[in-house]
């Protein structure tokens, strides 16, 4: 069976004459001339080797040198090996701000997966009218440039005129005495994981909610017939039908929260610049631009490259077999 | 029955809850840009923009430079959509409808560039695009944003190229259209809300993009709305931030992508949810 992350359509009763259709073949498509493939490949290759194949080999290069502030100034800059990595490796701080990274990124990667397919159930359970409102509220959240949603947010959590703490305040019993959420690192990462989940919630809703729409009505309510109640049919039925899509979204959730840049980077512009509030992305930022050490920025970046796919590998695996499919 | 009418309308009302929860920072943005001051100072929030105005628009937009960067920002966006839909398109017929050698080599390449780290690659963007002097120009940040995008473009319209079935276009070929003909008039209409969803997804990411921006855009004559956001946030918290103007920036920043949005959320939404076989 192909897999696709708008899952193969399956007919509704009375939408469609004929029974299910069979899923794509791509045999009859296998004996026509095999260099069609490759001449429409040739615009993306070409694109991603200049944009990002360049840049990675640098990167690799450069990581393996020390390249420092001499070196930007035109000093040749000489080959240490894995100098730069070693030294990295036995520093301390490194290790923490991984922890810190993969921790944060999973942490909030279930919470907005958990969130959006929470969503989509429910946009799939309810009228018209609700849903159009859920519908245009996410869209909204979701249209909101990074840059834009953070200066609110920054204003919404700030500790003496912010809203929240005024609606905290309101709740009998909760007193903040402004407090000030960007103070130490544990209520900031909280602050910055609410913000990305609000900000990645409505892609995966949206995603979440086109597989669910697309798993037939005849084999939900033939499974209610013969007595699953909703609890079974969702981790039955549902999960199963809907689970390439959910496979590519966290895939894609995790990455992209491992390299929250833009947020805690405006997230410390409003607190603190100190190391404790670093990430991966504003670590490897640091590296490169305060102390101008290319050398070690790029080793880091390898290094977080390796976290990267060491961590979604798995993922990778089972899509490539459904592609395979 | 009526326990599912019953249970379906206290749903509906659990939805418009989320919703106001979700939309509520948009709102408080578009809300404190309209407020004075005055009202923005008061340790009570003011939760409706009554005797609101316009000024902290005025005052955000007073040195013209918005316009520059939207501009710029207008200029970036549509390459990135036009050349992304085309290759990713391209690709992704390619992988979706041919089996050839290097195919899942290609396959796995896509998977894994979408995960190389931006903030990793920026020193080594930079020096590329500098060594050919196109810093400070549409041109550098057009083709990162592209090289960016694509593949996540590509796996993306895969999967709708995936869901057409194949004989539909062997059908239309076997009524006697050429094979470019049978593609255009069955598969491509069919492939338009997937055209759509991944177009608005390479809009959304070359309009907000900030990391790539602030390194190959280093000078202000040629900055793209986020930097120009971030740096009207910067110059105002030398001061006592005057949350008011930042508001009405952000707003500036947020409503050209809401209005797009609402022109083709119909479309988004159908086309997310579709891409059906219509009999």
């Amino acid at each position: 069976m192909s897999v696709s992350t708008a899952p193969p359509v399956i007919d509704k009763p009375g939408r469609n004459a004929k029974p299910g259709r069979p899923v794509p073949d791509s045999a009859t498509y296998r004996r026509r001339k095999l260099r069609s493939p490759y001449l429409l490949l040739i615009p993306a290759v070409g694109i991603l080797l200049v944009g990002l194949g360049y840049p990675v080999i640098w990167q690799i290069i450069t990581s393996m040198q020390e390249y420092g502030l001499q070196q930007q100034f035109g000093k040749p800059a000489p080959f240490v090996l894995f100098d730069n990595y070693i030294e990295l490796a036995t520093k301390g701080s490194l290790w923490v701000v991984v922890g810190k990274s993969i921790l944060f990124c999973l942490v909030t990667a279930i919470a907005t997966l958990a969130v959006g397919l929470g969503l989509a159930l429910l946009m799939n359970a309810i009228a018209k009218g609700p849903r159009l409102v859920l519908q245009v509220a996410l869209l909204l959240a979701w249209s909101m440039p990074v840059v834009a949603a953070m200066t609110v947010w920054i204003w919404l959590f700030d500790r003496r005129r912010g809203a929240i703490n005024y609606l905290l305040d309101a709740i009998p019993g909760v007193e903040t005495n402004r407090f000030n959420w960007l103070e130490s690192p544990l209520t900031f990462f909280i602050v910055a994981s609410i913000i990305v989940i609000w900000m990645s919630v409505p892609f995966v809703a949206f995603s979440a909610y086109a597989g669910l729409t697309q798993v037939s009505e005849e084999v939900m309510e033939a499974a209610q017939l013969d007595g699953a109640g909703a609890w079974q049919r969702f981790w039955g039925i549902i999960l199963p039908m809907i689970r390439p899509v959910i496979a590519i979204v966290f895939l894609l959730q995790i990455i992209w929260d491992l390299r929250v840049f833009t947020q805690i980077t405006m997230l410390q512009d409003a607190g603190s610049k100190s190391s404790e509030f670093d990430l991966l992305g504003t670590y490897i930022y640091k590296l490169g631009t305060k102390s101008q050490d290319f050398g070690m920025a790029s080793a880091v970046s390898i290094l977080v490259l390796a976290i990267t796919i060491a961590l979604s590998w798995f993922y990778i695996r089972s899509l490539l077999k459904e592609d395979e499919k | 029955m009526t326990r599912i009418t019953v249970s379906r309308a206290l749903l509906g009302a659990l939805a418009i809850v989320i919703a106001l929860i979700w939309v509520f920072p948009v709102y408080w943005m578009v809300n404190s840009s309209l407020l004075p001051n005055v009202a923005l100072q008061s340790f009570v929030p003011t939760f409706l923009p009554i005797g609101g105005s316009l000024d902290n628009y005025t005052g955000a937009l007073a040195d013209g430079s918005f316009f520059a960067a939207l501009g710029m920002s207008i200029s970036i966006t549509l390459i990135v959509v036009a050349f992304c839909l085309v290759f990713a398109f391209l690709a992704a017929v390619a992988i979706s409808r041919f089996r050839f050698r290097g195919r899942k080599a290609f396959v796995i390449a896509v998977l894994v560039v979408q995960m190389l780290p931006a903030e990793g690659l920026f020193i080594a963007q930079y020096k590329m695009v500098s060594s050919v002097g196109l810093l400070d120009s549409v041109i550098g940040p057009s083709i990162i944003y592209t090289a960016s995008v694509v593949p996540f473009t590509i796996w993306m319209l895969r999967g709708f190229v995936a869901g057409i079935p194949a004989d539909l276009e062997e059908a239309g070929m076997m009524d006697g259209l050429s094979r470019f003909g049978a593609f255009m008039r069955i598969t491509f209409p069919l492939l338009a809300p997937g055209l759509v969803a991944s177009g608005v997804y390479a809009f959304l990411q070359a309009w907000n993009e900030f990391t790539v921006a602030l390194v190959l855009l280093p000078s202000e004559s040629a900055q793209t709305l986020p930097l120009w956001l971030r740096g009207f946030v910067q110059a105002s918290a030398t001061r006592e931030t005057d949350w008011g103007q930042v508001m009405a920036a952000s707003t500036l920043v947020a409503v050209p992508v809401i209005v797009f949005f609402l022109i083709v959320q119909g479309r988004l939404t159908s086309g997310l949810v579709s891409g059906a076989v219509k009999g």
